[in-house]
């Protein structure tokens, strides 16, 4: 009946234990995923070489690193806000896209416009259709108590059907032959680049400002204090008059402004243009990102830079070794575990009871 | 009298120890729980374990019983040397524990409850419980649904389930605090039967007044050490105190009450059923509360206190219809919840600490913020640090809180401390009400001391009070008006010289309403 093993809370942890299920983590992707490509038939050293060296390899591939860190930075930021209140927002992809989506408009319907106030207005009306989208779920689960993880993921299939309709009908580009994907944007709807060599543009600055309002917001603000209360203690909360109704609705709407956000730096960024594809899963990816950051704001901007690490060494192996797309998925899923399974292990110890017994 | 006793003392002595602790320590990091820790305990022996909160008393019992393991030092069963790595060990060595808080589930039978812990179905239980209830003067319905008991009924299954299992020896929790005072002399009959039967028992317990007449010897501890063993029958309740804390214990002194005219705090006709399925309704609950009084609530606990006390705190909110029911300062507040009572000049002190009255996982200076964050700790949206950091530092010298500073975790902290430091939060916000639900439990006699002698100075200061406790004596101490509790109603009020120990204990038992609830009396 019983496990020959029981695990029980550690009741001491020193500051140090915190850092070692993300070190874990990275570690645990870093040799799986050589190991990984070593069975498709690649030697150990270029496997290592081409998934986590080669991203740093040249200017270029840099500013690649900084472009994907860019979106992730900023969901991941946003996401972990409400997590630490544990409003588990599955929906940044959904957020993202209509974000995308929103943000999109101001160019396709003002093709012509020099109006250099337009990405300004279209970073706007992004974070407010993300906001618009996590609201759904906020009204939901206060109305109705409906569990915002299954809204906010059934959320996701709704956006990307909305923009497969959108890009194929009604914001098609009319002198596109009839690709699904609207008109190129005008200058003034795009991010100026940071480097001639790269594609990483202005977005990184604001997902870094984003960055240092999030670490005000959480550890120095009341409201962030009162989500995290709610987070951790319910009853306390109550106990203290913080209404819940309020920690949900701000949690869902930070996590979704900050996903449009990003859904507009793609568009007005490396895209140029709103498409059937606006992210490579950067919604689901940043989840990842939020919990190995340890939903710290300082963490996750290390987090955020390693996955976009994966990205770009997954897409390098792929074109240069003839590595299946689907690698960067899997390094992703082995970061997860990885975290998960080092988390448990320091928050609980696994005690054998044959180890008690004294030898007399 | 006294010859007799020291002849019955050495005859027990001369006979092999059924458990001996050898030079028992157990340390937490640095600190050390329990300090070469020497007691034998014999066969048919009652003996208590006496000491204030965090003297060591739950490390020793958690030893003894499998939940911890000891750095170093012997346990001694029955003259052989045992491991105890966990409570089935225990259990298979003969050694059972009643704890405190049970452990039952409300929606199944006793029968099927005890079944849980013993290797025999519930139907072939039946019979078994009816006869050790007969035996032992335990009476229980083995077909009972549990959340329809009593707590004195659930401490009677607590207790079968334990004598089921024929140990030699058991343990009890501080097993008089969940029953009313017509409750214990059943529960003392029994406990003797037991001993008689040749069971040991090891009673944990700080009421002096029970121990004297329940145990012939304790053993006193005092910051995890022995500090002495006595025979309890000999010792006054000044003398056995002042071992256990080690001075003399404070009396609080107390002038008569000085009330108010206009009611701090009113309750007219409330009704309310909780969301809990198996929560107290609240029946036809009037209240009056005037500033410079205390107004004690007695009851046996499960009655609806903790239906009460959320309510007056707002936690739980009437919907906007009924917001005359509730009123502070004659302002109608029934649909406010805890943070706009709080403005309106409310504190409340609740009877859970870690999870409701302060957050385990954070500092203590983040659980000033917690319910002091109006009072100047924000500016335009962000924390004072400094300014929360002050005021955590003020309340824990205030109120002598024992922590490693104010960057010390909540958790870290010991029951008693954590709720010297909540009490003394509460009084810094300067309320013109508080509410306190049980302010000493499990807090030491010294500290629960400073606690009601707190809280006679806040009344005299003119703060209205409202003390709910399980514990008629701390009523008796601070309260200057008196209302029983039963079954969700509120009996009249009783001033200090109508409050006897007999009115008091017919009014818990339903003895204030028009028809009596006979059957009641005797579940409780």
């Amino acid at each position: 009946m019983r496990a020959p093993w029981m695990i029980e809370p550690r009741t001491s942890l020193s500051p140090f234990l915190s850092l070692v299920p993300p070190l874990a983590a990275v570690l645990t992707t870093i040799v799986g995923g050589v190991v990984l490509l070593t069975f498709l038939g690649i030697s150990p050293g270029a496997a290592l070489f081409q998934l986590f060296l080669a991203p740093f390899s040249s200017a270029f591939n840099i500013g690649e690193v900084l472009l994907k860190a860019t979106p992730l930075l900023l969901i991941a930021q946003g996401l972990a806000i409400g997590f630490r209140a544990k409003v588990w927002n599955i929906g940044a992809e959904g957020q993202l896209i209509v974000g995308a989506i929103g943000g999109s408009l101001l160019p396709i319907f003002y093709n012509d416009s020099q109006n250099p106030l337009m990405i300004g207005g279209m970073m706007l009306i992004g974070m407010l259709c993300g906001m618009g989208w996590a609201a759904i779920a906020a009204a939901l689960r206060t109305r109705f108590n409906a569990n915002e993880i299954l809204v906010t993921l059934m959320l996701n299939s709704l956006a990307l059907q909305l923009l497969y309709y959108l890009v194929g009908g009604p914001l098609r580009d009319p002198h596109g032959f009839n690709f699904p994907q609207s008109a190129l944007f005008p200058d003034v709807a795009m991010l100026s680049l940071l480097s001639s060599a790269g594609r990483v543009n202005t977005g990184l600055l604001v997902a870094l400002a984003v960055s240092v309002a999030a670490w005000l917001f959480v550890e120095r603000s009341l409201i962030g204090y009162k989500l995290q209360v709610g987070g951790v203690a319910p009853e306390a909360a109550r106990y203290a008059g913080f209404k819940e109704s309020r920690a949900i609705w701000l949690s869902l709407l930070i996590g979704g402004a900050a996903a449009g956000l990003a859904g507009v730096f793609e568009v007005a960024g490396p895209l140029g243009q709103l498409q059937r594809v606006v992210s490579p899963g950067y919604g689901f990816a940043a989840i990842i990102v939020a919990f190995l950051g340890g939903l710290n704001a300082i963490g996750i901007l290390f987090a955020a830079f390693f996955m976009a690490v994966i990205y770009v060494g997954g897409n390098i192996a792929q074109a240069s070794a003839d590595v299946p797309y689907a690698v960067i998925s899997i390094l992703q899923g082995m970061l997860l575990i990885g975290y998960i399974v080092a988390r448990v292990f320091v928050d609980y110890r696994v005690v054998f009871p044959w180890s008690l017994a004294k030898v007399s | 009298m006294a010859i007799g006793k020291e002849q019955v003392l050495t005859s027990v002595e001369q006979r092999q120890p059924l458990l001996q602790l050898d030079r028992l320590c157990k340390s937490f990091g640095a600190m050390r729980a329990n300090e070469d820790v020497s007691i034998s305990i014999y066969p048919g022996e009652i003996h208590a374990i006496l000491g204030e909160n965090g003297a060591g008393k739950s490390t020793l019992m958690k030893m003894i019983y499998g939940v911890l393991a000891p750095s170093s030092g012997r346990i001694v069963w029955q003259g052989e040397e045992v491991t105890v790595q966990s409570p089935a060990v225990a259990r298979s060595l003969g050694i059972g524990m009643v704890f405190q808080h049970f452990s039952l589930f409300e929606t199944l039978t006793v029968a099927e409850n005890i079944s849980l812990s013993v290797p025999e179905s519930a139907a072939a239980l039946s019979p078994r419980i009816a006869e050790f209830g007969q035996r032992f003067g335990l009476p229980v319905d083995p077909l009972a649904l549990v959340h329809s008991l009593s707590v004195g009924q659930r401490q009677r299954v607590e207790l079968i389930r334990c004598l089921l299992q024929k140990p030699r020896l058991i343990i009890m929790d501080e097993p008089t605090s969940v029953l009313p005072p017509s409750g214990i002399p059943p529960l003392f009959e029994t406990l003797r039967t037991l001993a008689d039967e040749g069971c040991a028992i090891l009673f944990i317990s700080h009421k002096l007044d029970e121990i004297r007449s329940l145990c012939q010897r304790a053993t006193i501890m005092r910051a995890g050490k022995v500090v002495g063993a006595v025979d309890p029958t000999r010792e006054t309740n000044e003398t056995l105190a002042r071992m256990m804390i080690g001075r003399e214990l404070p009396h609080p002194t107390r002038v008569p009450a000085k009330p108010g005219e206009t009611p701090a705090m009113e309750i007219r006709n409330l009704t309310s059923v909780p969301t809990d399925p198996f929560g107290v309704v609240l029946n036809d609950v009037d209240l009056t509360l005037r500033p410079g009084e205390i107004l004690g609530v007695a009851g046996v606990s499960g009655n609806g206190q903790k239906e009460l006390a959320s309510i007056l705190s707002g936690e739980t909110t009437l919907p906007r219809a009924e917001r005359e029911r509730i009123l502070i300062d004659g302002v109608a507040c029934g649909h406010m919840n805890a943070g706009q009572r709080r403005a309106l000049g409310l504190a409340f002190v609740p009877e859970e600490r870690n999870g409701r009255g302060a957050i385990p996982e954070m500092n203590l200076v983040q659980n000033t913020l917690l319910t002091a964050h109006a009072n100047g700790l924000v500016r335009r949206g962000f924390i004072n640090r400094k300014e929360a950091r002050t005021l955590a530092d003020r309340c824990i010298a205030d109120m002598d809180v024992r922590c490693q500073g104010a960057y010390a975790e909540a958790r870290s902290l010991s029951g008693g401390n954590l709720q010297k430091f909540i009490v003394g939060r509460e009084i810094m916000l300067k309320p013109k009400v508080l509410i306190v639900a049980q302010p000493t439990w499990g807090v030491d006699v010294g500290a629960a001391a400073a606690i009601r002698q707190e809280l006679i100075r806040l009344r005299d200061d003119g703060v209205a009070l409202l003390v709910v406790s399980d514990e008629l004596e701390e009523l008796f101490e601070v309260a200057d008006r008196m209302q029983v509790i039963f079954r969700g109603r509120l009996s009249p009020s009783l001033t200090r010289a109508e409050a006897s120990t007999a009115t008091i204990g017919s009014y818990m038992t339903g003895g204030f309403l028009d028809r009596p609830a006979d059957s009641e009396a005797e579940a409780a």
